[in-house]
């Protein structure tokens, strides 16, 4: 479609990111690049630029500024300032003459979802992102050798400039080759990045350029969308889950102030008003006559609930069929039983989004980690072709996964195709906690063989975790609650027992301990992982290091089990069991950070009365192939009340070439603490009917000043390898390093989290019956 | 619905709303300012702060009407891009941010208190921040943003 058979709706959302976009530049200071380069063909109706051409990803404006388009988007975690760095390395230009771009459907390339620190490993090895930088350059070198009559490998580029090397009269700029005119070429497989020694721009702690917008509170959120004539949605959640509707009595709201429309779609209410405190007030206000749903398993119950399910789904991730055999043989064997509860992702702000839905036609802006997702069910959920509707990030609170971003997309869409006027949603704070997609619950069996020497000979695991709904994905709307109520159905439970034998090795839910041989970076030959998938009465859905985090909690402590067993120094015994030297390096730097003292746990030095302090340790390579970590937590554990301090966190990281060293440490930090969040305070509460941990009274986080523990972070730079992922890694390690660290202090083992002062205090007891 | 009267980051402005409206909407929705933000509507979380005759407010749960007349500062208000505030520029020396939705109730808490207690120890610090919530978890930075802010007023 071109600019002049534009819509009205279209024509203005352009001209708004057009708006917006200058008002961003100015605020942060880059330089203004071809933004209408590519509005020219701004096509809300056509598909997404395609990823195997250059023009898809870079553009270079007449005075030589660059734009480049992703597909990964900036959620907090850093990663516009790392893929700017890029594109400015590989372009030989100034970071700040680099405007990066991003999911956007009628602009970027398709990258499908922002997710699971999968963003480093896609865009910075030799594909995507990067692929179109050293194709760019190589295009630069060689158009330049052209017009200049110098060979390629007599020319250098700086600055924008290529030049011959020892004349630098003979020059070109971008400009003067390529600007404002399209490359046309498709990218090329065979273009080398420039290694990680030449660098000048990437590998380099530049400050985010975001910032001082954020800092002043100009920067604009999906919460600060504000478009010509928007009204504003309050939706009415049921009271409890699986309720349905009776009756609505939409009389009850008539008279209020502002108020524009009841909008009731099967199991779905909300209201629309001219302003946000009217709508709040309708919303408060409308009667609606709910027909209860069935009753809920008991909160108290869960694990041996989930433990109980004969509807499973089994998935055996690996089995070398001799571990009952090599059990049966072991000098001792050891087993022990890990729980993780429900947790939430819990945004400090509660999802928001704007859809202006116009005929046939929509234009959303979303804080989605998956902008061509949402097309493509926002399509489904409003009758409409997806290729009509354009769908623009826009950051929402951070995300850490599949909060509440994508039901409240729908939420404001299904609001504004109802009134035909463009709608403005955020959730309550009860809403978003009393129906995101939580991260699992798990149920872990461990069980060990060991031959006389101490060491591990088999390892089984076994795990259960409930599940429903998740991300949307291509076409299942009905995976979060919007989708639900008007009548998609979440993905189906598929029972599957007995599992099929596992065809390939494949650790994305490190499922498999790191200490296992085949395929896994350890020592043990005999193995056997099973897990089970149950069906949940909640939504469940990625949240930071989904399974992972839980699969290394169980792992992680239970090696330290096995250490203490043995009498053996819990470093010492997992360097026993590992091989591969990346993770050993990463495991000896954080001890070496940490002047970790050699010896077994508990601390035979500590008291069974007062305050004690103690370390633990824990290593992942994450996802199994995707980040190198190791964590130390420095502990003290008032054994009169229960209560866990956290005096000391080290980490160490091998993600690959570092690309940013400052965004990496942050990284670090925030997952530390996160991890220690979710260690010590957070758990999904409910009674028989509905969620009962629904605003941060009842479900405690750590506030901003708490007793906060110093963290120090070991960078280890690999510029010979891949790529690998950063922001799941320490968030994975924090619960075991703190309750190993809890057991070297005092002794007792907690395997159940969040390690709340009533759980310290009953292992502690515990202790005295000899059963730690 | 009442003509109410609000003085703003120096400005006044009259708007025509339901007293009892929360503060929070009135700056976010009539006057369009992008720092208060919403998100809990409870008091809880500290991101809709302002600060009203020098001190913290939680917007979300302050009626309009209360504070007509008063001096409010948004975060907005403090200072730009180009000028940044001295808090906002410690801030933005410590690179103290990930997500960054926080940092309105964070920075505007902190300013209040150590407007009044320059020479606050780490241990005020942390309990003048101990109702405020950042999810990212970026409170090792934020916390030394602040004593740098501090130690910018104690020279």
């Amino acid at each position: 479609m071109r600019a002049t058979a534009m819509t009205p709706t279209a024509r203005a959302a352009l001209k708004r990111e057009g708006f917006s976009r200058r008002g961003f530049l100015k605020t942060s200071g880059a330089l203004i690049v071809s933004f209408q380069f590519r509005a020219a063909d701004a096509q809300i109706t056509a598909g997404s630029p395609r990823a195997g051409q250059l023009d898809s990803w870079i553009a270079i404006a007449a005075d030589g500024s660059v734009t480049a388009y992703s597909g990964k988007e900036e959620l907090g975690q850093g990663i516009s300032t790392a893929q700017t760095q890029l594109v400015a390395e590989e372009l030989s230009v100034p970071f700040n003459r680099v405007k990066l771009i991003y999911c956007d459907t009628a602009f970027t390339p398709d990258q499908a979802t922002t997710s699971g620190s999968q963003s480093h490993p896609t865009n910075f090895n030799h594909a995507n992102l990067a692929r179109a930088g050293a194709t760019a350059r190589e295009t630069l070198l060689r158009l330049a050798s052209e017009r200049l009559g110098v060979p390629v490998n007599q020319l250098a580029a700086a600055d924008g400039v290529i030049a011959m090397k020892g004349d630098s009269a003979k020059k070109v700029t971008y400009g003067q080759l390529v600007g404002g005119k399209k490359f046309n070429l498709a990218l090329d497989g065979a273009a080398k990045r420039k290694h990680p020694s030449e660098w000048t721009v990437l590998g380099k702690p530049i400050p985010r350029p975001d910032l001082p917008a954020l800092v002043t509170g100009q920067f604009e959120f999906v919460h600060n969308v504000r478009v010509p004539g928007m009204l504003h949605g309050r939706v009415v959640r049921p009271p409890t889950v699986g309720a349905t509707i009776a009756a609505v009595d939409e009389s009850s709201v008539k008279d209020l102030p502002g108020v524009v429309k009841v909008v009731i779609r099967k199991n779905f209410v909300g209201v629309v008003a001219q302003k946000p405190w009217q709508a709040i007030q309708a919303a408060n206000k409308l009667k609606v006559t709910w027909t209860s749903g069935p009753a809920l398993a008991t909160h108290a119950d869960l694990y041996q609930h989930i433990r109980n399910q004969k509807s499973t789904r089994d998935t055996l991730l690996v089995d070398s069929k001799d571990v009952d055999q090599k059990l049966t043989g072991a000098a001792i064997t050891v087993k022990a039983t890990y729980l993780h509860p429900y947790q939430m992702h819990g945004s400090v702000g509660s999802s928001c989004a704007v859809a202006d839905v116009q005929g046939d036609k929509a234009t959303i802006w979303s804080p989605t980690q998956a902008v061509w997702f949402q097309r493509s069910t926002a399509a489904m959920v409003l009758g409409l072709k997806s290729e009509n509707i354009r769908v623009i990030f826009r950051r929402g609170s951070g995300c850490y996964g599949c909060n509440g971003a994508d039901t409240v997309t729908y939420d404001a869409a299904i609001l504004s195709q109802a009134v035909g006027k463009p709608v403005r949603v955020q959730l309550t704070r009860k809403d978003e906690m009393a129906w995101e997609n939580y991260g699992n619950a798990f149920v872990i069996d461990e069980r060990v063989g060991l031959d006389a020497q101490g060491n591990i000979v088999a390892w089984d695991h076994e795990s259960w975790s409930p599940g429903m709904g998740g991300r949307p994905g291509t076409n299942t709307p009905g995976n979060v609650i919007t989708g639900t109520l008007i009548g998609f159905n979440p993905a189906p439970f598929t029972p599957r027992s007995p599992s099929p034998d596992p065809t390939s090795f494949n650790n994305g839910s490190n499922g498999i301990p790191s200490y296992i041989a085949r395929g896994g970076t350890g020592t043990v030959q005999s193995v056997r992982v099973m897990t089970h998938g149950v069906p949940s009465d909640f939504y469940t859905g990625p949240l930071r290091s989904p399974a992972r985090l839980q699969n290394t909690f169980a792992h992680e402590c239970f090696m330290d089990e096995l250490a203490a067993r043995v009498k053996a120094d819990p470093v010492a015994y997992r360097l026993r069991h590992l091989r591969d030297p990346r993770l050993i390096d990463a495991l000896n730097a954080v001890v070496k950070a940490a002047n970790w003292t050699p010896r077994p746990s508990p601390n035979p030095a500590n008291g069974r009365t007062g305050v004690v302090s103690g370390r633990g340790v824990s290593c992942v390579l994450y996802e199994g192939d995707n980040g190198y970590c190791g964590l130390v937590a420095e502990v003290e554990v008032d054994q009169s009340t229960g209560k866990i301090s956290v005096k000391r966190i080290v980490t160490s990281a091998d993600v690959g070439p570092i690309s940013n060293p400052d965004g990496l440490r942050n990284q670090m930090e925030g997952g530390s603490l996160q991890g220690m969040s979710r260690a010590l305070l957070e758990e999904v509460t409910w009674d028989n009917e509905k969620i009962t941990s629904v605003d941060w009274r009842t479900y405690p986080t750590l506030p901003l000043g708490f007793d906060v523990p110093k963290i120090e972070t070991v960078l280890i730079n690999r510029p010979d390898e891949e790529a690998f992922g950063a922001g799941e890694t320490s968030i994975t390690l924090a619960a075991a390093a703190i309750g190993n660290a809890v057991f070297d202090a005092t002794g007792a083992r907690l395997r159940q989290i969040p390690f709340t002062p009533e759980r310290v205090k009953t292992a502690l007891d515990a202790r005295s019956q000899g059963s730690s | 619905m009442s003509a109410i009267k609000l003085k703003v980051n120096g400005g006044s402005h009259t708007l025509d709303l339901d007293p009892s409206t929360p503060l929070l909407y009135a700056l976010s929705d009539d006057l369009e300012l992008r720092g208060p933000k919403f998100g809990c509507g409870l008091g809880q979380c500290g991101a809709c702060t302002v600060i009203v005759k020098g001190a913290a407010v939680r917007s979300c749960v302050t009626p309009v009407k209360s504070v007509e007349g008063s001096e409010i500062t948004t975060l907005d208000g403090l200072g730009t891009p180009e000028k940044l505030h001295p808090i906002q520029k410690a801030f933005v020396e410590e690179q103290a941010a990930q997500c960054g939705f926080c940092l309105n109730g964070v920075i505007m808490t902190a300013k209040a208190f150590i407007d009044k207690n320059p020479k606050a120890t780490e241990a005020q610090i942390e309990q003048a921040l101990s109702g405020v919530l950042c999810r990212c978890f970026t409170n090792v930075r934020m916390l030394a943003a602040i004593k740098r802010y501090g130690r910018e007023l104690a020279r």
